[in-house]
């Protein structure tokens, strides 16, 4: 073994050694071999960690130093809405009337919890414009498969059985073709014009009356704001599709134009990006789902009601898909976001936006000298700026994304959105301060220039991780998914 | 605008205003059509400073009876564990909770190696070759079973005992419209799934067999029995389990399970309503590249040091779209990691140590219960719930439990009309004898009752 590997937990495992301390046994004690069938007892123990619980917690503070978080530096990874995770919503979902109650207890003992998630509804309702919300989908792509079915079903309920066909643009999520895929749709990719908006021509081609749904983000994953949106939604109705709005990028239009005064039929939103559930390394997260008044009765299974101040589940929705996550929802993910949006207030989502927006569009014009941009003009959220002018220099946009880790930053989305070349997808977020966005301006015309001058360096990022760069191939290769006792 | 989250001062909004060269925010929005655009501010609710809005939620949170206050005879799928304390206080470090998906991998070993152990300790305890980084949840989780087993055998039908838990049924039915697959329910017999009705139903056309275990009534099912009824027929067996539960029972790895998910809340994640609690995903060697979501693989850096990597991304939605094995994207690693450092608490002792006190008190609460002269509804063996049937309607009992302080089991009838008054019954290691004797005289009060009337 390398001497610079950190060990695993289970390497510093030592027979004896206990992390816990449960309850002692006060009742009668009883072999197992009375109470089991024999074949069922298990005679292999499972082989979990023998450590003490300081070695818990030096284990994984050794990891966490190894870790890059919103709170350890910049991360402007676009599509991500990487904002500041509030630590008001942290102490708030570990209330124990949040955290310690049970989805199977009586209503009337869990009213409390009932009326915050009613309230959150509603705050969605009007921040997104639709005529009802239902907050059981775990995550974003959760909810688009929950959209995409009730739109399933909305279509089947009219006898409308010809639709198998979702659209979605080649800049697109790639969650959103494979959440069409899940819920049973075939997709048709339109395509963007040279302006990076979707193709109004090329929509009029795919359109049918095969077409279930158009599936977009707006502002689009290019940080493009659709102008056209009200002619898009005109073409999709027009031959009785549904227009789907994936909510990724709601960050760049609170206050300023809602989903569904778009034409927006089905929304989903993600919690953990504009409303700061955090992170988490990859989840949990909350997708909610918004919908028009014709899309009602297929709202998953059970939907919230309030009768004269008293809080129940209506279980009785013979329309309805069906349910899409036991009990209802990632609730502590939804606990957070009210919390936020609650500290927000209507003038604070407003200034989010605009600062959010504000700082994404100065970041582009400072970049603007040193890097292509392919689409010059206003941006909203985030912006995408290509490296092709380094490409032709023998440096690539994935080396220029490792050197910003020497200078500790969480580099941007890379090669994503797909139409564009070398891509890099920046999204400043409205929590970071100028001075921190003037810092990584300079990182980034500093790599710009050694790219000219000394490409090696660049080549060879990172310098000053933990690790260097990894071999994915043979991760791939010869797949080690886990360790084994004595390997 | 003035806000702590905020650091915008007019100041720096002038000199950003200058280099982008426009005179006004607003001209940045001057792209959304007249026609679609909002006017003015949302009307909600008024923002809160931080003390207020932390007391306001607070007293919101009093509202609700939790686990603290009550002790709680409820189970069906979440449960009131030991939470060793340590657990918060690691998912607590914002070097993980605010972070990304571990799509750097330079920065975020951290994660991606406590993925990695969260892969090995599901797989030891499971007893499976493989497991993914988490699923949202379990029910999710075993909807994605019967898709992978679907698309792996090319087969359209899913048989499902119905003593598997009725919310993650029904998610199964719900992902299997979206796929056209056809769901069918496996009947019971005494409280387990009827074997000889497996034996009719299944056919060429089963993809899978899905059976829980223990199930929802408590009681652990024979696999050893399953197994080959499932295998002769070409279909995939697949098993959802507490792994709290596998600490003391042999591991479906074993007993010959393809596929192997299930929640791993009892293992420190608190109930929180319902969640976010953490499914996970296991799989035999034969499966690995159709596997859902996530998966963190072992290899070097250019100096030979082990690393780890997000790996086999070929079968994921950012790379494949539409060819996906699963659209899952966010998952719940952070409920993955608070798993992980329970299970590390726990290890190889306290976890065999835990799910022993669960079927003795579970067992003691059986034995107190027939001695007070009610019955219980299924015998076998049980893990750490049980069905008793109440002499009175379970809601009402329910009720004068929660007078006592008590929150009682789950009302059966909800969910299975011929279990109408019955109630399943959880004792976890966390309910003292004390908390189970006081449950029993208030459950037997009606039985007394019910005696004296007849005598």
């Amino acid at each position: 073994m390398h001497k610079d590997n950190q060990a695993l937990i289970f390497e510093l495992t030592k027979e004896g050694r206990v992390g816990y301390s449960l309850p002692t046994l006060d009742v009668p004690e009883v072999d197992l071999s009375e109470l089991l069938p024999n074949d069922l007892i298990r005679t292999e123990a499972a082989e979990l960690p023998e450590v003490s619980e300081l070695d818990i917690m030096r284990h994984y503070t050794a990891l966490s130093n190894r870790n890059h978080g919103v709170d350890s530096g910049f991360y402007p990874l676009g599509s991500c809405t990487m904002k500041y995770n509030p630590k008001i919503n942290e102490t708030v979902a570990r209330f124990p009337g949040f955290a310690n109650i049970h989805p199977l207890q009586d209503e009337k003992t869990v009213q409390g919890a009932l009326a915050l998630l009613f309230d959150l509804q509603e705050h969605l309702k009007e921040i997104t414009g639709m005529d009802e919300v239902t907050l059981q989908p775990a995550a974003g792509a959760h909810g688009e498969w929950t959209g995409l079915m009730m739109i399933r079903a909305y279509h089947e309920a009219r006898g409308d059985m010809k639709r198998t066909k979702v659209i979605v643009p080649d800049s697109a999520h790639g969650t959103n073709p494979a959440s069409a895929t899940v819920a049973g749709f075939e997709t048709v990719t339109v395509k963007s014009s040279d302006q990076g908006l979707v193709d109004l021509e090329d929509l009029k081609r795919v359109v049918g009356e095969d077409t279930a749904a158009l599936m977009l983000t707006n502002p689009n994953t290019l940080g493009l704001f659709e102008e056209q949106i009200l002619e898009m939604a005109a073409i999709i109705h027009e031959v009785g599709g549904k227009l789907y709005y994936d909510g990724a990028n709601l960050n760049a239009v609170m206050s300023k134009a809602r989903p569904g005064d778009m034409g927006f039929d089905v929304v989903h939103l993600n919690l953990h990006k504009t409303f700061t559930g955090p992170h988490g390394g990859g989840g949990p997260g909350s997708g909610p789902v918004g919908v028009k008044n014709d899309l009602l009765p297929y709202l998953p299974k059970p939907v919230l009601v309030k009768n004269e101040d008293v809080y129940t589940f209506d279980y009785d929705r013979p329309e309805s898909i069906g349910r899409v996550k036991p009990f209802y929802g990632n609730f502590g993910i939804n606990v957070r976001a009210y919390t936020y949006i609650r500290s927000m207030g209507p003038d604070g989502l407003k200034a989010v936006t605009e600062y959010a927006v504000l700082n994404a569009n100065y970041m582009m014009r400072r970049l603007q000298p040193h890097f292509d941009l392919p689409y010059d003009r206003h941006c909203k959220h985030e912006f995408v700026l290509s490296g092709r002018r380094q490409k032709k220099m023998g440096v690539r946009t994935l080396d220029m994304a490792k050197r910003l880790l020497d200078f500790g930053y969480h580099p941007p989305t890379i090669y994503f959105p797909l139409n564009v070349e070398e891509g890099m997808m920046i999204e400043p977020t409205e929590t970071e301060s100028k001075e921190t966005l003037d810092a990584f301006i300079d990182a980034m015309i500093q790599i710009a220039k050694e790219v000219e001058e000394n490409p090696e360096i660049v080549q060879n990022a990172p310098h000053t991780t933990v690790i260097s760069r990894l071999d994915e191939t043979k991760a791939a290769r010869k797949p080690v998914l886990r360790y084994y006792k004595g390997e | 605008m003035k806000h702590r989250y905020l650091p915008m001062t007019s100041q720096d909004e002038k000199e950003m205003l200058e280099t982008i060269g426009i005179d006004s925010i607003d001209e940045l929005f001057s792209d959304i059509p007249e026609k679609v655009r909002f006017k003015g501010e949302y009307n909600i609710k008024p923002a809160k400073s931080e003390s207020s809005l932390t007391k306001e939620l607070a007293q919101l949170a009093a509202k609700n009876a939790d686990t603290n206050r009550y002790a709680s005879f409820l189970g069906a799928g979440v449960y009131d564990h030991y939470k060793p304390i340590i657990v918060d206080h690691v998912i607590s470090r914002s070097e993980f909770y605010t972070a990304y998906t571990p799509y750097q991998p330079e920065i975020s070993q951290g994660e991606l190696q406590a993925i990695f152990e969260f892969q090995t300790m599901i797989s030891e305890l499971t007893g499976m070759d493989i497991a993914n980084s988490s699923m949202y949840d379990g029910g999710t989780a075993l909807a994605e079973a019967g898709m992978l087993a679907a698309g792996h055998t090319k087969r359209k039908k899913i048989l499902v005992s119905r003593a598997v838990h009725p919310e993650s049924r029904d998610v199964v039915r719900t992902y299997a419209l979206g796929q056209s697959i056809e769901v069918i329910e496996i009947p019971l017999k005494d409280g387990h799934t009827d074997l000889d009705a497996l034996k009719d139903m299944i056919d060429e056309n089963v993809a899978t067999v899905m059976i829980q275990y223990p199930n929802f009534f408590g009681q652990v099912e024979n696999l050893k029995e399953i197994e080959p009824i499932v295998h002769e027929a070409g279909a995939l067996l697949s098993v959802s389990s507490n792994p709290l539960a596998l600490g003391a029972l042999t591991s479906p790895g074993q007993l010959g399970a393809d596929i192997t998910v299930g929640d791993a809340q009892p293992f420190g994640i608190p109930e929180a309503y319902g969640g976010p609690h953490c499914g996970y995903f296991a799989v035999t060697k034969k499966l690995m590249r159709k596997v859902p979501g996530r998966l963190v693989g072992e290899t070097t850096d250019e100096e030979g040091r082990r690393g780890f990597v997000l790996t086999l991304q070929a079968r994921e939605q950012h790379i494949r779209r539409d060819k996906a094995t699963s659209n899952i994207c966010s998952n719940q690693a952070l409920n993955a990691l608070a798993a992980s450092v329970a299970m590390t608490a726990l290890g190889k002792v306290g976890t065999q140590e835990i799910a022993k006190q669960n079927i003795i008190k579970t067992h003691y609460m059986k034995q107190q219960l027939k001695r007070a002269g009610l019955d219980i509804a299924f015998e076998g063996a049980h893990f750490n719930e049980i069905v008793v049937k109440t002499e009175e309607s379970v809601k009402q009992l329910n009720d004068r439990l929660f007078e006592n302080n008590m929150i009682g089991g789950y009302d059966l009838g909800l969910s299975y009309e011929e279990f109408n008054g019955h109630m399943l019954v959880a004792v976890t290691e966390q309910r003292t004898k004390e908390e189970i004797d006081a449950f029993v005289q208030e459950i037997a009060a009606k039985v007394k009752e019910a005696g004296a009337t007849h005598a």
